[in-house]
C-alpha cells in the first residue's frame, strides 16, 4: 500500500533535495517558532556550519503521518505534543531516539534524572518545553467583574461576547467538564465513560453558536486584538508575547489550564537523520532550554534549566510568574493525559468534527 | 483492365498517388502525435493515473489483511457468522504480538475504527499487553478488554479482512453494517455526509444563481458601452480575477467580521446597535458572499463573449415592429444569450461544488462544504479511502448533472468565448 503511494505523492509533493548540510525543523510558527529559531536554530547552525530550515504547521503531528505513509519525508525534526508523540511512536512513524546520548546537566546529573517527570517517557521523543492551554480575555472589554474561573468561559450571560476555541477535541473537552463542575483530578475518569463525553459535548453545545474556531496558534491573539472574540483559549506563550511585547491588554486566566509537553521527534525516514539527532541533543541541553524561555513563556523541560531562566528579551520582565508551572498558576491545573489522547484521540476528533459540521 | 491500371494516378517516382498520400498523411499524424505526446504523458501521469489510484483506494484497503495474517486466515477458513472459538482467539493473540513487534496496532486499529467507532484504542492498548497473553486465549484476551467479546467487532473484522470493500461508500452516505452484515443507518451523531452533499449542491446552485443575477447586467453593460468605457469596466471585472484567491478571501474577512468595516459603518451610522452587530462571516452567509464574488468573473466573461456579437439592430427591429422593451428583451435578446448563461452557469456551478479554501477560511462551522470534509480526511484523519469514496460520489453527481444539463440545454449550445 505504501509503495503504490510513492508515485502519486512524488508528483504532488515537494521533495526536498537531501543534503547532509542541512536539517529541517517543523514547528508551530509564530512567536513560539521564533523562540526556537533564536534559542536553538541559530546557535546550532553557527556551531556546526550547517543550514537549519524552519517550516510551520498548525500541528506538525498531522503532516508527519501523511509524509511517512507516502514515503516522502521532507522534515528531519518535528515539534509535537506528548499524546501525538506516543501515538506516532506506537504506529511506527517515528525513529527511536537514544536518550543516553543526551548531554548531562552542567553539575553532572545524567539527562534521565535531569528532565522533569514524563519528559522522556516516549522512546521516540525528547521534551523541550512545558506549555499550557489557557483562556485569555481583553481586559478593556470587561468593565465590571473580569472572568476568573474556567466556568466563566462558558458563561455567556455574565460575560457576553464571542469565544475563540481551538478547532479540535483535545483540551476543549477537559475544559468543558471542568467548567461543568468536574474537579480536575476526575476529568479523565469521566471522559473514559460515554456519559462523560456526552456531558462535555453538551457543555460545549451551550456556547457552540458563539464560538469562532481557530487552528493556528497565532490566531487567538489576533482574534482578541481584532475584537472578534471577547475571550479565547490559547497557548499561554502566545498570549504572553502579545501582552508583553506588543502591549495588548490581554489577561490570562490560569484556572482550569491544561498543561502539556512539546517534544522533538524524528519522522521515520528523515533525510538527515544523524544531524537531526545531533540537533535534538543540542537543543535540549540545559543552556538552550533556558535560552528558549527568554523568548516566550514556556517552561524548560530540564530541572537544571530552571535557575538559568532570566528575564524576557525586553530585559525587564521576570519570566517566572508567567510560566504554566508557577506555583500560583497551578491552583486548578490539569495535566494532559497523553495515554487517554493517544488511545482515544482519533475517535474523539472524528466525533468532534461530526458534531461541528452538524447544525 | 489494362486501361484502368494505366489510368491510375501515380507520383513522379511511379508509386500510386493514393498510397503515397496515405504514407505522407500517416507521417504527419505521427509527427502530430509526437508533438502532443508530452502533454498526453503529462495528463496521464499527473491526472488520470492518480485519480484512478484514488478511486481504486475507495474500494481497496489492505491495512487489516496484511497486518493480521492469522486472524485473516481464520476468517477465510470459517463461514460468515461463525462464533469466534479458542482457535480464533489464539490467532488473535498471535496477531496482537505481531502488531506490537511491527508497531502496526495503530494502523489496524484505525482501519477497524473506520467501521466500528471506538475500537482503535482496543487494538493499541491490547497490543501493548500482548506479551502477557497465555492460553486459554479467549479468557485471557477478554480479560484484557471485554469489548473483544462483541459480535459486532468480529463481524467488522471479518469484513475488514478482505482488502476489497464497499464499506467506504456506505460510510460516505451515512450508512454502516450491523452485526449480521446487513446495511443500516449510522448513529445519528455521526450522520454528516448526506447533509453536507445536500448543502454543497444547494449552496452551489444558489451561488450560481447569484452570480447570474449580478453578472448579467454587468456583462450587458460591458457589451454595449463604447469601447473606452467598456475597457475600463473590463479591467475592473478582471482585476479581482488576477488577484490571489487568498487575498480576496481575507479581504472579505476584513470587511465582514464583527469588528469589520461594514459592521462598524452600520454601528457608526446608528443603523444597528453595538450589541447587535451582524454575523456575516464564519457561517454560511460568509461562504455565499465570498464565493459569489470570487466566481463572478467566470459568469461575466462567457456572458460578455456571447453578448458582444449580438447586433443592436435586432432589438431595434423588434422595437420598431411594436414590441415593448420587455418583450424585445425576452423574445429576442435573452434567447441569444442562453449559450453564455449555460456556459457561465455550468462553469460556476462545477467550480463551486469543488471549492474548499474559501469555505474553510470564512465558512465557520455551518459554511463548510463536502470538499472541506474530503480535505479533512485527506490531510488530518488520513482516511484516504473514505476521502476517495466521497470524491468519487461527488464526481458521479457532477457527471449526472452534466448529463441532465446536456439533455435539457445541449452541450453544443455551450459557448465559452
Amino acid at each position: 500500500m505504501k509503495k503504490t503511494l510513492i508515485l502519486s505523492t512524488a508528483m504532488a509533493g515537494f521533495a526536498f533535495a537531501a543534503s547532509a548540510q542541512q536539517v529541517t525543523v517543523m514547528s508551530w510558527g509564530g512567536a513560539y517558532g521564533e523562540s526556537q529559531v533564536e534559542a536553538y536554530n541559530k546557535p546550532f547552525a553557527e556551531m556546526k556550519g550547517v543550514t537549519v530550515n524552519m517550516v510551520d504547521a498548525d500541528n506538525p503531528a498531522t503532516p508527519i503521518k501523511a509524509m511517512v505513509e507516502a514515503n516522502n519525508v521532507s522534515v528531519d525534526v518535528a515539534d509535537v505534543e506528548l499524546s501525538d508523540a506516543v501515538r506516532l511512536c506506537d504506529e511506527g512513524l517515528l525513529e527511536v531516539i537514544d536518550h543516553d546520548a543526551l548531554p548531562a546537566a552542567p553539575d553532572g546529573t545524567p539527562a534521565a534524572d535531569d528532565f522533569i517527570e514524563g519528559a522522556l517517557m516516549s522512546e521516540c521523543a525528547v521534551a523541550n518545553i512545558v506549555w499550557s492551554t489557557i483562556f485569555a480575555y481583553d481586559s478593556s472589554k470587561f468593565s465590571g467583574d473580569a472572568p476568573s474561573t474556567i466556568a466563566d468561559l462558558f458563561d455567556l450571560e455574565a460575560f457576553p461576547g464571542k469565544r475563540g476555541l481551538r478547532k479540535g477535541a483535545k483540551a476543549n473537552l477537559e475544559m468543558a467538564l471542568m467548567a461543568d463542575g468536574v474537579p480536575a483530578e476526575e476529568v479523565y475518569d469521566m471522559l473514559e465513560t460515554d456519559e462523560g463525553v456526552e456531558r462535555a459535548f453538551a457543555k460545549l453545545a451551550t456556547i457552540k453558536d458563539s464560538v469562532v474556531w481557530w487552528e493556528a496558534g497565532a490566531q487567538p491573539p489576533q482574534l482578541l486584538a481584532d475584537g472578534e472574540v471577547s475571550m479565547t483559549t490559547a497557548y499561554n506563550g502566545r498570549v504572553f508575547n502579545a501582552a508583553i511585547s506588543e502591549g495588548k491588554p490581554f489577561e490570562i486566566v490560569w484556572d482550569g489550564q491544561v498543561m502539556d509537553f512539546d517534544l522533538f521527534v524524528v519522522p521515520k525516514g528523515a533525510p538527515n537523520k544523524d544531524l537531526a539527532m545531533e540537533y535534538i541533543a543540542f537543543a535540549t541541553d540545559t543552556q538552550r532550554l533556558a535560552d528558549q524561555a527568554k523568548w516566550i513563556s514556556y517552561g524548560p523541560a530540564r530541572l537544571s534549566s530552571g535557575p538559568l531562566v532570566g528575564l524576557y528579551k525586553d530585559g525587564a520582565t521576570e519570566m517566572g510568574p508567567h510560566m504554566p508551572t508557577a506555583e500560583e498558576n497551578l491552583a486548578n491545573a490539569l495535566v494532559n493525559n497523553f495515554e487517554f489522547w493517544a488511545d482515544n484521540g482519533t475517535e474523539l476528533e472524528e466525533r468532534f468534527n461530526a458534531w461541528l459540521a452538524s447544525n | 483492365m489494362a486501361e484502368l491500371t494505366a489510368g491510375t494516378l501515380t507520383t513522379a517516382d511511379g508509386k500510386p498517388l493514393k498510397a503515397s498520400l496515405a504514407r505522407a498523411q500517416a507521417r504527419a499524424r505521427r509527427r502530430a502525435l509526437f508533438l502532443v505526446l508530452p502533454l498526453l504523458v503529462f495528463v496521464l501521469v499527473t491526472f488520470i493515473f492518480p485519480i484512478g489510484q484514488m478511486l481504486f483506494r475507495s474500494i481497496h484497503n489492505d491495512s487489516f489483511s496484511s497486518n493480521m495474517p492469522n486472524v485473516s486466515a481464520w476468517f477465510a477458513a470459517t463461514d460468515p457468522g461463525t462464533e469466534p472459538d479458542e482457535e480464533a482467539y489464539a490467532a488473535l493473540a498471535a496477531d496482537l504480538l505481531l502488531l506490537r513487534e511491527n508497531r502496526t496496532a495503530g494502523e489496524v486499529g484505525t482501519r477497524v475504527n473506520y467501521d466500528l467507532s471506538g475500537s482503535r484504542s482496543l487494538f493499541t492498548s491490547s497490543a501493548r499487553k500482548a506479551d502477557d497473553l497465555e492460553p486459554p486465549f479467549k479468557e485471557a484476551i477478554i480479560d484484557v478488554d471485554k469489548d473483544w467479546d462483541d459480535p459486532l467487532l468480529w463481524q467488522v473484522m471479518r469484513s475488514a479482512s478482505s482488502p476489497y470493500t464497499l464499506n467506504f461508500y456506505l460510510a460516505a452516505v451515512d450508512l454502516t453494517r450491523d452485526e449480521s452484515g446487513g446495511i443500516t443507518t449510522a448513529d445519528a451523531q455521526r450522520q454528516i455526509y448526506v447533509q453536507l452533499f445536500q448543502r454543497t449542491l444547494v449552496l452551489s446552485a444558489l451561488i450560481t444563481f447569484l452570480t447570474f443575477v449580478l453578472g448579467y447586467p454587468i456583462a450587458h453593460l460591458l457589451a454595449t458601452l463604447p469601447l473606452r468605457y467598456s475597457n475600463l469596466l473590463m479591467i475592473l471585472v478582471l482585476l479581482p480575477f488576477w488577484t490571489s484567491l487568498l487575498v480576496r478571501t481575507t479581504s472579505w474577512i476584513v470587511l465582514l467580521q464583527q469588528q469589520g468595516v461594514i459592521n462598524s459603518t452600520l454601528v457608526a451610522t446608528g443603523i444597528i446597535s453595538d450589541q447587535n452587530r451582524l454575523a456575516m462571516i464564519y457561517n454560511q452567509t460568509g461562504t455565499i458572499i465570498a464565493m459569489t464574488h470570487i466566481l463572478l468573473p467566470f459568469m461575466v466573461l462567457p456572458l460578455y463573449s456571447v453578448m458582444r456579437p449580438i447586433p443592436p439592430s435586432y432589438v431595434r427591429a423588434a422595437r420598431s415592429l411594436g414590441a415593448s422593451s420587455w418583450k424585445a428583451f425576452r423574445s429576442v435578446y435573452f434567447p441569444l444569450t442562453v449559450p453564455g448563461i449555460a456556459a457561465g452557469g455550468l462553469l460556476v456551478f462545477i467550480l463551486a461544488v469543488g471549492y474548499y479554501i474559501t469555505p474553510a477560511l470564512v465558512g465557520g462551522a455551518t459554511g463548510q462544504l463536502i470538499s472541506n470534509l474530503i480535505a479533512y480526511h485527506m490531510q488530518e484523519s488520513l482516511n484516504w479511502s473514505l476521502a476517495a469514496a466521497l470524491a468519487a460520489i461527488l464526481l458521479f453527481v457532477i457527471l449526472v448533472l452534466y448529463w441532465i444539463y446536456d439533455r435539457l440545454i445541449g452541450i453544443d449550445n455551450l459557448k465559452l468565448g
